[in-house]
């Protein structure tokens, strides 16, 4: 295999606060290669966006990036740069958007200026050139009439406007890797739509890699080749994504797919994952999910599990890679036993 | 389309609802426009069943959930609620009258005041309408906790110690203490986690069976109303475009915009193919609906033509109780002369979408 673009190891970031320490990301690896599109799924609290800023190294106090952690971008080290460095990359080579793009975006100048703003930050291009790349740049990612929008402020744009004006930015600077952390969680599903093919096209157009944050198993689904799951800070599975869909293995996994609704599917009850995320003050020993877990046994509640390999490019974070027989026999899970409710 | 719900007597009727907000411009602050959130709706919901009503942002849907429940004054159309004419009602009246219609909101972080108990909060109701005091109400309070899936001791907790799921909890014990008969259900699990889902909607159908309660389910997740709705109308730019069974409106959308919207959806399947209509543009704004069918401009329909941008479609009969609103949809009640005489030049044909699986 080829040097990843991305490669993650052990990253750890922690919010030292008054209550104590909180866990956000605890341990997390992965890689991504040239003109890949990986997806990170989970719930609320899991630590996909928090894993996401540290990319940028965008943590702010209480919380920091732990000794220990690695990243490596286009084999720079990134937690040994200086700021102005990676600032430098913040942008340059590694960009982000958001999943409200109206905060994201300042409601004072025209979204022309900010898009002119990036290429002149970045490099010493003129005003008229920077302007012209913007407007250039709104017609790549679809915004119709490109040179009369460009005078348009924020706030004169929808929501799918204003997402593509976001990822407009992003691209200003041909970034080897995007960042988008629920970039359509905002919008209508129509719109949705709209911004994930412009995505894909991109992506096909560029050779620019993309890490997609989303809780939206659909999302991941559609586009991205390899998905990463999140649970309580930790990475629980990884596997492309059709293996991921076809043969889910970790039980978090797989509840999470029992849990959605999907359409033209009928069911009488949708099937829970009993109980609710615990709080990364405290995870739990042993297995972090084995509360909720249908399968767990004694093993789970002491001995934290390894992400064990499955198959070729397939990993998962449960025992039941190495005691398969227990996948046979799923009980009440402790969490519903003690009528625990989110 | 009133007698088709079928044998029962409907529960809430709405006729022609219309919410207007106007416009004020000038020193003067005269009236210079409309936003016409709500253009004319119609439907009714039978005891015992659940109503989904979909659409996206701006269509509409909120209002007039909120203009049902007289929370927002509708500016035209009739109400009937179990016999009575809600709009005809005065304050005390309606007040009585709310007691049997409930609405739950979206957001649980901003539906309960933070500075009372959950407890005081679901028994306020109890209070305001008399049901119950003083021992009766706790023990009421106590046992609407635990039906919905909290516990009794919690009843002295404040708002922000729950979380999302746990709070929309409360919100629906709350509606549920003073016996209503219908619940306007606003995006009420929207905000929640994917798992935290699973478990509200298995309670809001819990609590349906166990209560025989109606639900008005106002949502723009199509796989969660599919999931919980008997009949499903869809809303576009203020007008019920589509109506039938969800079964039906899933399986057959007749109305291009219900077509482009179903096929929308992210489907949790890497191995689906299907084709997708990416609709180009956004939805036009409400102070200043397109002309004729508000869709025609987005509209994929091959048909489309000048017609669409002149003639609004009626709701229309196209299938056994199954309404939808395009001219170009067979059957329609609009002639070819009529569709000529503005301007046609592509008679009407009926397009369905291949749903793959």
């Amino acid at each position: 295999m080829t040097e990843p673009l991305l490669s993650v190891r052990d990253l750890r970031t922690y919010f030292r606060t008054s209550a104590g320490v909180a866990r956000a990301v605890d341990g997390v690896s992965f890689d991504i290669a040239a003109n890949e599109s990986v997806g990170v799924v989970g719930e609320s609290g899991c630590g996909k966006s928090v894993t996401s800023l540290s990319l940028l190294r965008l943590i702010q106090r209480p919380g920091t990036i732990e000794p220990g952690s690695h990243i490596e971008f286009e084999g720079i080290d990134l937690l040994a740069l200086d700021d102005e460095s990676m600032r430098k990359i913040r942008g340059n080579r590694i960009a982000m958007i958001f999943q409200e793009p109206m905060t994201a975006l300042n409601p004072v100048f025209t979204v022309g200026a900010q898009l002119a703003e990036v290429p002149r930050v970045h490099s010493d291009i003129g005003r008229r050139d920077a302007w012209a790349r913007a407007v250039e740049m709104l017609g790549v990612v679809g915004i119709p009439d490109p040179a009369e929008r460009a005078k348009s402020y924020p706030h004169q744009l929808s929501g799918g406007m204003r997402q593509r004006v976001m990822i407009g930015m992003a691209l200003m600077l041909s970034p080897a890797l995007l960042i988008a952390d629920e970039p359509t969680t905002a919008l209508d599903v129509t719109i949705q739509a709209q911004i994930l093919e412009l995505l894909a096209e991109l992506r096909a157009k560029t050779a620019m890699s993309v890490l997609l944050i989303t809780h939206d198993l659909g999302v991941v689904a559609e586009s991205t080749s390899r998905v990463i799951v999140m649970y309580a800070g930790e990475i629980v599975e990884q596997a492309g994504v059709r293996e991921l869909f076809a043969a889910p293995h970790h039980p978090y996994t797989e509840g999470l797919m029992a849990a959605m609704p999907r359409a033209g599917e009928k069911r009488e009850r949708l099937t829970v994952i009993p109980g609710t995320v615990p709080s990364p003050y405290d995870w739990p020993a042993g297995c972090r999910f084995h509360e909720r877990c249908p399968y767990a046994w004694e093993r789970c509640e002491s001995e934290h599990p390894p992400l064990y390999q499955i198959g070729a490019g397939h990993v998962s974070r449960c025992h039941l890679a190495v005691e398969p027989e227990r996948r046979a026999t799923p009980h009440e899970p402790r969490a519903a036993r003690a009528g625990v409710t989110a | 389309m009133t007698a088709e719900v079928g044998a029962r007597a409907p529960l809430l009727s709405v006729r022609d609802l219309t919410k207007h907000f106007p416009i004020t411009g000038g020193v003067m602050r005269r009236v210079v426009g409309a936003v016409r959130a709500v253009d004319g709706i119609s439907f009714d919901v039978a005891p015992g069943e659940t109503l989904g009503l979909v659409g996206e942002s701006g269509c509409g849907k909120t209002t007039a959930g909120r203009a049902i429940l007289r929370l927002i004054e509708p500016t035209a159309g009739e109400i009937f609620f179990d016999g009575a004419d809600v709009r005809a009602l005065d304050r005390e009246p309606l007040r009585k009258l709310r007691r049997r219609m409930q609405i739950v909101f979206q957001d649980p972080f901003s539906s309960l005041d933070p500075r009372m108990t959950v407890g005081a909060s679901v028994r306020e109701g109890l209070t305001i309408h008399k049901l119950a005091e003083g021992r009766a109400a706790d023990a009421r309070v106590k046992q609407l906790l635990e039906e919905v899936g909290l516990r009794p001791e919690q009843a002295t907790r404040y708002p922000h110690e729950f979380s999302g799921g746990q709070r929309q909890r409360v919100g629906i014990a709350r509606a549920l203490a003073v016996e209503p008969k219908f619940i306007v259900c606003d995006e009420p699990v929207s905000a929640l986690d994917v798992s935290v889902q699973a478990q509200v909607i298995n309670l809001l159908q819990d609590l349906q069976r166990a209560h025989g309660l109606a639900y008005l389910f106002i949502a723009h997740d199509l796989s969660v109303v599919e999931h919980i709705a008997d009949r499903v109308a869809v809303m576009y730019l203020g007008r019920i475009v589509e109506l039938a069974s969800a079964d039906d409106l899933y399986a057959l959308p007749l109305m291009p915009y219900t077509q482009a919207l179903l096929s929308a959806i992210p489907v949790p399947d890497p191995e689906a193919k299907r084709e997708r209509i990416v609709l180009s543009g956004d939805v036009p704004s409400p102070a200043n609906p397109p002309s004729g069918c508000p869709f025609h401009p987005r509209c994929q329909h091959p048909q489309r033509d000048a017609a669409c941008a002149a003639i609004v479609p009626p709701l229309e009969l196209k299938e056994p109780n199954h309404w939808a609103a395009c001219i170009k949809q067979l059957p329609t009640r609009i002639t070819w002369a009529e569709q000529q005489a503005v301007g046609a030049t592509k008679v009407a044909e009926r397009i369905v979408p291949v749903r793959s699986s």
